[in-house]
């Protein structure tokens, strides 16, 4: 027996991959390419689509959804969920206005600190308890919202500062960019490092590719899993301060239904739920593409709250059907 | 087919439960039900009034009615977000109709709750997408489409003394919402035990194999699941409406998927399916209400502690209760 | 004489007080392919995790290189190079070859990846094993054979001294099988250690030096395959001895042939699927027992699922009292009148949550029912009847399934065919880990059922029960139907002749085209 080649027919093999690499393609840059499109259209229909108010808007007020999308991105990575990330936007923001006062780098840091705890006993209860992440995530989510709004009353914490250090977090600029598209950017593209070029962003795609496989090739599947968890639960402390710092104040009612519309952006995105693929670029397209469609929406003016829930539900219904369409055929 | 020597993994719902057979979970659900009334009568002023007791089942009839479809859902090992927007479609359906006659509104909603539900199933079943991400696109296209049959979200008021006595109504001391509840309950209860149906679904959920090569008929049975869950979310969805004496879109349902999720789990009906117990969701969503109502009332002599404290509570019982009933490993 | 690389003694190990290993030894010299043989419930599957570290094992020791070691996990025995490629290859789909390669070792550079030197390093690798296979590529793009491949190439990256594999060709085709044979000769002559193990007789004998045979969880011995024929071969793995003809042990009373002539009840022809079944032709007249015989994966499940209609076929048809019975639709067959007693209770038989009342009714429960109600009584009265008839060991109809013994789990599951009054019955492997009473029990059911016009087909890896039940037997071997015994021809010796060396020029094919 000679030299082989790894295939039988190169033909076929040929046809069959290059199948599998536009279904592939297709579902990696959809979003991408309707991004594009939905850009272009809204440029010709809308004379203030170009603004750079209007660019500048979209961009800011996505940030913090997009930070949140961040983390539900590695999380849904390796297979699993994460309810609670709306509830802990909330309590950051609570927590960060209240020690405003005692220094904004201080409130800041406690802030973010103690919702990536949180997101760490998620990771542990998850991991080591074995309880699904859907409910885990569940109870997390009702109990801090509950903490929220014990702690504070109810009512909103306004931001005491004797600068405005504070608030320039969340309305500040650096050139003409807003800071929190800046540390929207900055944290994409480290998250981006650490996916496509770190061991553990590669071992986040291994638990969720086959967790099975992963532990017997021997991956430390827990600690893969409870790192993932705390990082989301940071990510959405980072998104909760922010907020804050915009507003003014900690509202504990903040951030509810965020985890639907970050999973929404996900998926829309081209993460299958499943793991194991995608990633976060992916992720930023989907949240800008949502924001953009429901900017597109607000320009639009006549099309009423509830006609774009109807707009939103359907649009993710038809991406889920492409997508579950394309994955199907491998 | 190689099937090896025994490795056995004997799955069982902890210890405690294994003594007490497969509705430990629902046996221990039942004595801290029992233990929540007899503490709060004695302690709680006005607890242990007929008024308040009328009051606790009126309150807790929708999340009972919503959660008995959850149980079979769950039981075919699925789940059901959009419940609450099915609600909302409902109730927005019934308010638009009442000029062709109270009962062709009725029918009209239920048809069309029970229509969604249909079509959750058969994106599940025939798409075989997950049930997750299928019913959260429901919930909200579902919530914009009610919004958009209310014309614009606007709250609906009506006079229809004929509807309204779903909602306000009695049938001598007992208020007509618990009548429907129990109702429901006793027909849950009695087709899980008594008919086919209630058979098929706990074998899709016990085995989805070996009830395929039993001859069940796993794609009919899962989509009549769902449409059943929407049916009864329907129900609640007009109970709410009659007794609030308004239509609310916007309002109407709203997050009652966690409750109905949280009655489930801590009633004692797993997650992974197989297993359905329609008393013990009962029994899970009073241990709530039962919860919430306390707090309201001053719980134990103390000063009305604010709902959200219940939430704590809430949170810590469903992860309790999760916990044990997780599946342990030999 | 070579070196021994690897040296187990005396393994024994026990699962819920059942031993599925008694003091086994297996020696491994470098550069040796050894094969590992043995039926269903041999052992062969226990030993090789014992080796590779993915169970502990109970009493004995192992020598790697001369010195003792203990593995904790598949890592510890990864790490010293004692590695297992399984079946069902355990690799990520959706990462590329180099990835599943040198997974948790990625090579870095300054803290982060190394991608360039990764796909570096395993086309080496892969050059080096002779294959050439883009390690950029997507895992999930090959085919089976080439991520078999991969596996293979991520075992030896770790300076495999043991390299396991097991059942390597079950999905391969015939090139692809060629193209494993160059990789394993490369592998010898780097004086790695293989240990082969499968069923395909053609194949252990072609690359293959040395077979130990295991059986019931003992070691029945090591021989030379060079100087072993496949015949005792054979004998040894099913523990027969090549003159004896055992007396029956089974519970089976000698039916009386049913005449030739009259259209027969149950006709599969040219079954194929891929390649699990080959133009497979099986015919069963009424009140007939037709046994499938044929070792390991030779395609009598797989035959058995596509006359139910459990899987698609690529080709072939299926008529059930001369009718055709659509193929693919597993209601269409039940409604027919065939019935089907899997393999696998706990895998596709038994709803373990649900009662004995509830398993044994199901496939029933439509005739049970009115307007969507199930009949108390007429359940009842079935339960009962078919647990005394059956013997069904129970506390009440009321327990749940999963606590009964396994005699009794089968039973019930008998009881849910038979109770819907079949036509005709496949039954695989059904009295498999089964006590020898309720063995008994069932067969002598089945021939009951047998002499009152049931055709059965009956799908066994035991002897006796194929030689005492089947009036008939059809042998099959690697998706073919190799052979068919009538009568007086069929005894345990003609059955393993057939099996090993059968093929259709030695016995003719004796079912009508």
């Amino acid at each position: 027996m000679g030299q082989v080649t790894t295939v039988d027919d190169v033909g076929s093999t040929r046809g069959r991959v290059a199948r599998l690499k536009v279904a592939s393609f297709i579902q990696r840059q959809g979003a991408l390419v309707t991004l594009v499109l939905v850009c272009i259209f809204a440029a010709f229909r809308y004379e203030r689509f170009l603004t750079e108010f209007n660019i500048s808007n979209v961009l800011r007020q996505n940030s913090m959804l997009g930070l949140v999308a961040l983390g539900m991105t590695f999380v849904i990575l390796t297979g699993g969920i994460d309810l609670s990330v709306g509830s802990f936007v909330a309590v950051a923001g609570v927590i960060a206005a209240l020690l405003a006062n005692q220094g904004t780098v201080f409130a800041i840091t406690a802030a973010i600190a103690f919702t990536s705890v949180l997101g760490l006993v998620n990771g542990l209860v998850i991991a080591k308890a074995r309880i699904q992440p859907f409910i885990a995530t569940l109870a997390m989510m009702i109990a801090t919202r509950g903490l929220a709004l014990v702690y504070t009353g109810e009512q909103s914490v306004r931001a005491e500062t004797a600068t405005g250090s504070f608030s320039w977090l969340g309305r500040g600029a650096i050139g003409f960019l807003p800071v929190p598209v800046l540390i929207l950017i900055v944290a994409y593209i480290i998250a981006a490092v650490v996916l496509n070029r770190t061991r553990f962003g590669r071992h986040v795609y291994a638990v969720g590719d086959n967790e099975e496989a992963a532990r017997l090739m021997g991956l430390n599947v827990n600690r893969v899993t409870i790192r993932v968890y705390t990082l989301s639960g940071a990510l959405a402390g980072l998104a909760g301060v922010i907020l804050a710092s915009r507003l003014g104040t900690g509202q504990p009612v903040a951030g509810a239904g965020w985890e639907l519309d970050a999973i929404a952006a996900v998926v829309v995105g081209g993460t299958l739920l499943t793991g194991g693929q995608g990633g976060v670029g992916p992720t930023l397209v989907g949240v800008l593409l949502l924001g953009v469609i429901f900017n597109l929406f607000n320009l639009e003016g006549t099309i009423s709250p509830w006609w774009q829930l109807v707009l939103r539900g359907l649009i993710l219904l038809v991406v889920v059907i492409i997508q579950n369409r394309l994955s199907a055929r491998k | 087919m190689e099937t090896t020597a025994t490795v056995s993994t004997t799955r069982r719902s902890g210890n405690l439960t294994s003594r007490l057979g497969d509705f430990g979970p629902t046996y221990g659900a039942l004595f801290a039900l029992v233990l929540l009334v007899v503490a709060n009568a004695i302690f709680t002023p006005y607890f242990a009034t007929l008024s308040n007791l009328w009051n606790v089942l009126q309150l807790v009839s929708a999340t009972v009615l919503v959660a008995v479809g959850m149980t079979m859902v769950i039981a075919t090992g699925g789940i059901d977000l959009s419940v609450g927007s099915i609600m909302a479609i409902a109730s927005a359906a019934a308010a638009v109709s009442f000029g062709r006659g109270t009962a062709v509104a009725i029918l009209f909603a239920l048809l069309t709750a029970c229509a969604v539900g249909a079509f959750n199933g058969a994106l599940v079943s025939g798409f075989r997408i997950q049930p997750i991400i299928v019913t959260l696109a429901t919930l909200i296209t579902g919530r914009g489409a009610a919004q958009v049959i209310s014309n614009g979200g606007q709250l609906i008021p009506f006079s229809n003394p004929g509807f309204e006595y779903l909602g306000k109504g009695y049938i001598g001391p007992v208020p007509v919402p618990v009548v429907i509840m129990l109702a429901v309950v006793a027909a849950g209860i009695f087709i899980m035990r008594a008919t086919s149906f209630g058979r098929y679904v706990l074998a899709i959920g016990g085995n989805e194999a070996a009830a395929r090569l039993a001859g069940v008929k796993v794609h009919r049975t899962k989509i009549a699941v769902y449409a059943f869950s929407g049916l009864l979310a329907g129900l609640a969805g007009l109970v709410e409406t009659a007794r609030l004496g308004a239509s609310d879109a916007q309002k109407v349902g709203l997050y009652i998927e966690l409750d109905a999720i949280a009655a489930v789990v801590v009633g004692g009906t797993a997650l992974t399916g197989g297993r359905a117990t329609i008393v013990g969701t009962l029994i899970g969503a009073l241990i709530m209400q039962v919860i919430t109502t306390s707090f309201n009332m001053g719980p134990f002599g103390l000063n009305p502690l604010p709902y959200s404290w219940g939430l704590v509570f809430k949170a810590a019982i469903i992860l309790l209760a999760v916990y044990i009933q997780r599946p342990k490993l030999a | 004489m070579s070196q021994t690389v690897l040296r187990m003694q005396g393994i024994t190990k026990v699962f819920n007080n059942v031993p599925a290993l008694s003091g086994v030894d297996l020696e491994l010299a470098r550069g040796e392919v050894h094969a590992l043989v043995g039926e269903n419930g041999a052992g062969k599957s226990t030993l090789i995790k014992i080796m590779t570290g993915a169970y502990s094992r109970d009493a004995g020791t192992i020598t790697l290189e001369g010195k003792h070691v203990d593995f904790r996990s598949p890592q510890d025995a990864q790490a010293v190079g004692v590695v297992a490629v399984y079946q069902e290859v355990n690799l990520l789909t959706f990462r590329t070859v180099a990835e599943n390669i040198y997974l948790g070792r990625e090579p870095r550079r300054w803290g982060l990846i190394d991608w360039k030197r990764m796909n570096a390093d395993a086309a080496a690798l892969l050059k080096s094993l002779g294959l050439e296979i883009d390690p950029r590529a997507t895992l999930g793009s090959l085919n089976i054979a080439l991520r078999q491949m991969v596996a293979l190439a991520r075992g030896v990256s770790f300076g495999a001294k043991v390299v396991v594999l097991d059942e390597p060709t079950s999905s391969l085709t015939e090139h692809e099988v060629n193209i494993l044979y160059d990789v394993i000769r490369r592998l010898k002559e780097q004086g790695t250690a293989i240990v082969y193990i499968s069923h395909r007789f053609d194949e252990l004998y072609a690359v293959c030096d040395r077979v130990t045979i295991l059986r019931d969880g003992k070691l029945v011995g090591t021989r030379e395959l060079a100087s072993l024929e496949k015949l005792d071969l054979v004998c040894l793995m099913l523990g027969k001895r090549r003159e004896e003809l055992r007396q029956g042990t089974t519970a089976f009373a000698k039916l009386e042939l049913t005449p030739a002539g009259g259209a027969p009840l149950l006709r599969a022809e040219n079954l194929t699927r891929g390649r699990r079944l080959n133009d497979v032709t099986v015919e069963v007249a009424r009140g007939e027992i037709v046994g499938l015989a044929g070792l390991l994966g030779s395609g009598r499940t797989e035959t058995a699922r596509a006359i139910f209609g459990a899987d698609p076929i690529d080709s072939g048809s299926v008529y059930l009292e001369g009718r055709p019975l659509g193929i693919g639709s597993v209601g269409r067959a039940i409604a027919a009148g065939v019935a089907f007693l899997t393999e696998d209770r706990k895998a596709e038989g038994i709803i373990p949550d649900l009662s004995v009342r509830e398993n044994l009714t199901l496939a029933a429960l439509p005739a049970l029912t009115t307007l969507g109600v199930v009949s108390r009584s007429r359940q009842q009265a079935i339960v009962e009847r078919f647990m005394g008839r059956l013997g069904i060991k129970a506390a009440s109809a009321d327990q749940k399934i999963r606590e009964l013994s396994g005699g009794n789990q089968q039973k019930v599951l008998l009881a849910r065919w038979l109770c819907r009054n079949p036509k005709f019955l496949i039954m695989d492997e059904p009295t498999r880990g089964i006590d020898i009473g309720a063995k008994g029990e069932i067969q002598a059911l089945v021939n009951e059922l047998a002499e009152s016009g049931l055709g059965v087909l009956m799908i066994s890896s035991e002897l006796e029960e194929l030689v005492e039940g089947s009036s008939r037997v059809v042998v099959m071997r690697d998706g073919n139907c190799v052979g068919e015994l009538r009568g007086a021809d069929i005894s345990q010796r003609t059955i393993i002749q057939t099996m090993a060396e059968g093929s259709a020029s030695d016995q003719k094919a004796a079912t009508e085209g």
